[in-house]
């Protein structure tokens, strides 16, 4: 075993043992009663919920009525965001009219327009929609917008030199070349999103969705149903960081040679 | 409309002068307009459809009702006072934020022990959207000032975290030699060269941290009961459909963003990185 292998297996015992140790520290405080167990459940009463709770299907309801609304609503973030920030690099009139807007709109934060949204369009899926859609829009539109521009000029002067022409240019050098930044803000807007949708749900409460059940909880102070949802929060969240949108980048970009990989 | 009077004003007074003067400032005149002319378009859209009554006013106010409240409200005093407030509790929550973030993130790229303990902590609680966890700060330490304060804190801090520990692991192993090897002692090395060296880094992880914080502190206001904010202004002026005055709101929460992304952070990195040469300006 190398040094470096060696050092690699002390830290993740190191880091075994860190979790562990935080697990035995909050399983003890909240056994000893020191604080109320309703505010502070046992791991072992929040692993029962989630169980419970998976096994009579509530949480994939709630899992599922959340990921709708921001599928939706993200989906609707690109198409938007998308060709604009596209058109925004391309063409200059465009972005003249276009840049002031999103800069003076970007600052704002997605949930202050919620108590809007609710006054316009009513209390569940829309406006929650439209928030997911409103926080996601921007770093999609800003990064494809800067990724189109950051293309190396030499490639298009290139490819136009061996007789490319404009179609051609657009999907053979310009997208490919601005692809790592669109993934880039793709992956931002999930971000966004998701926690927009975490947000939206607690405030525009409607009767299904993980932000909904933790707010809804607190009433009840059921604080292992919230600690269960937040896994489930959690967890979906790094599914779609490290699964959907790190396959996406290694299929495309990584393999094309544009980007390295980052360690681990 | 005085503002374009006294552009008029102003370019007639260059045009008198020199030459090139003259043509810079119709240059900049240019570039106002053209930054304008978005903003009148939609605000015409905006006022067209308000006043043709398609929503009730009630819900859709015009520019004129916005405008009107957004005076009435300052100088009474309400909008002020909930703008204090709101940015009380972010500088608190950030302060906070930034002093354990910078700690622990420090610490974390200095020693392989700290990084081994901390890492595994941070990178289950970061993935989570930060306002996941408010409920549980209201349960546990009741609504209002403390858990917003504490919940901002605990939100903002892991970019801080996250980009300082990237920082100081990413100073130039060289530089660290080349300062031993002239002498550098432990503490010198960590004013003068690593902390010099992972700036760049801190700063975006402070930038990122305070926006984070500035958008979740919003929904924490509208959710945690506190007495006095802008989330709660907005949150509470929706019972009594007092749109224009959540339009006033939501506008004052654009531009307090607007300043601490584009004066506060942009005059930070001028004034250290950038004249340092580590990073080119953004402008």
């Amino acid at each position: 075993m190398t040094p470096d292998q060696a050092q690699h297996r002390r830290s993740i015992v190191r880091g075994a043992v860190t979790l562990m140790i935080a697990a035995a520290l909050y399983e003890g405080v909240s056994y000893s009663g020191f604080f109320p167990q309703v505010l502070l459940p046992t791991i072992q009463s929040i692993v029962s919920t989630l169980y419970d709770m998976l096994a009579d299907g509530t949480m994939f309801e709630h899992a599922g009525a959340t990921l709708y609304r921001v599928l939706f609503g993200f989906a609707l973030a690109i198409t938007l965001g998308l060709p604009l920030g596209i058109l925004m690099a391309r063409f200059k009139p465009v972005e003249n009219f276009f840049l002031p807007l999103v800069s003076a709109l970007m600052p704002i934060p997605s949930f202050s327009l919620v108590p809007l949204f609710m006054l316009w369009f009513g209390i569940g899926n829309l406006t929650t929609i439209l928030v997911v859609f409103y926080a996601a829009t921007f770093p999609m539109l800003f990064n494809t917008w800067s990724g189109v521009r950051s293309v190396n000029p030499l490639w298009l002067r290139a490819a136009g030199a061996m007789g490319a022409d404009e179609k051609k240019l657009f999907w053979k050098v310009i997208i490919p070349g601005a692809f790592p930044f669109i993934i880039t803000g793709m992956r931002q807007a999930f971000l966004r999103s998701w926690i927009a949708v975490v947000g939206a749900e607690m405030i525009a409460a409607s009767d299904w969705g993980l932000g909904w059940v933790i707010f809804d909880a607190k009433e009840f102070l059921e604080a292992n149903v919230m600690m269960a949802s937040i896994v489930v929060i959690g967890f979906i969240g790094f599914v779609f960081e490290r699964l959907v949108f790190g396959s996406i980048e290694k299929a495309t970009v990584q393999r094309w040679g544009m980007v390295r990989m980052a360690k681990g | 409309m005085p503002a374009g009077a006294m552009q008029d004003a102003a370019t007639i007074a260059v045009t008198g002068g020199r030459l090139p003067q003259a043509s810079a400032g119709r240059e900049r005149l240019r570039l106002i307009m053209r930054n304008a002319f978005p903003f009148l378009v939609v605000g015409a859209i905006w006022e067209a459809i308000a006043r043709y009554g398609i929503f009730p006013r009630k819900l859709f106010p015009t520019l004129e009702d916005v405008a009107r409240s957004f005076v009435e409200l300052t100088i009474s005093g309400i909008l002020p006072h909930h703008t204090i407030y709101t940015v009380i509790r972010l500088l608190t929550g950030f302060g906070l934020a930034a002093i354990i973030g910078l700690t622990i993130g420090v610490l974390m790229g200095r020693t392989r022990r700290a990084e081994d303990i901390c890492l595994p902590l941070v990178s289950i609680l970061a993935p989570i959207p930060g306002l996941a966890y408010t409920p549980l700060f209201l349960l546990w330490f009741g609504p209002g000032e403390v858990s917003a304060v504490l919940l901002v804190a605990f939100v903002s801090s892991f970019p801080i975290i996250y980009n300082s520990w990237t920082g100081v692991k990413a100073v130039k192993e060289i530089w660290l030699r080349s300062a031993q090897s002239m002498g550098a002692d432990k503490r010198r090395m960590f004013r003068h060269v690593i902390l010099p060296g992972a700036l760049p880094y801190i700063l975006t992880g402070l930038r990122l941290g305070l926006a984070q914080a500035w958008r979740i502190l919003v929904a924490v206001e509208m959710l945690a009961a506190v007495p006095w904010g802008l989330g709660w202004l907005i949150f509470g002026a929706r019972e009594f459909l007092n749109t224009d005055a959540m339009m006033a709101g939501v506008t004052v929460i654009a531009v307090i963003g607007l300043l601490l992304e584009k004066y506060v952070f942009q005059m930070l990195e001028n004034y250290t990185v950038v004249r340092w040469g580590m990073v080119e300006s953004m402008e």
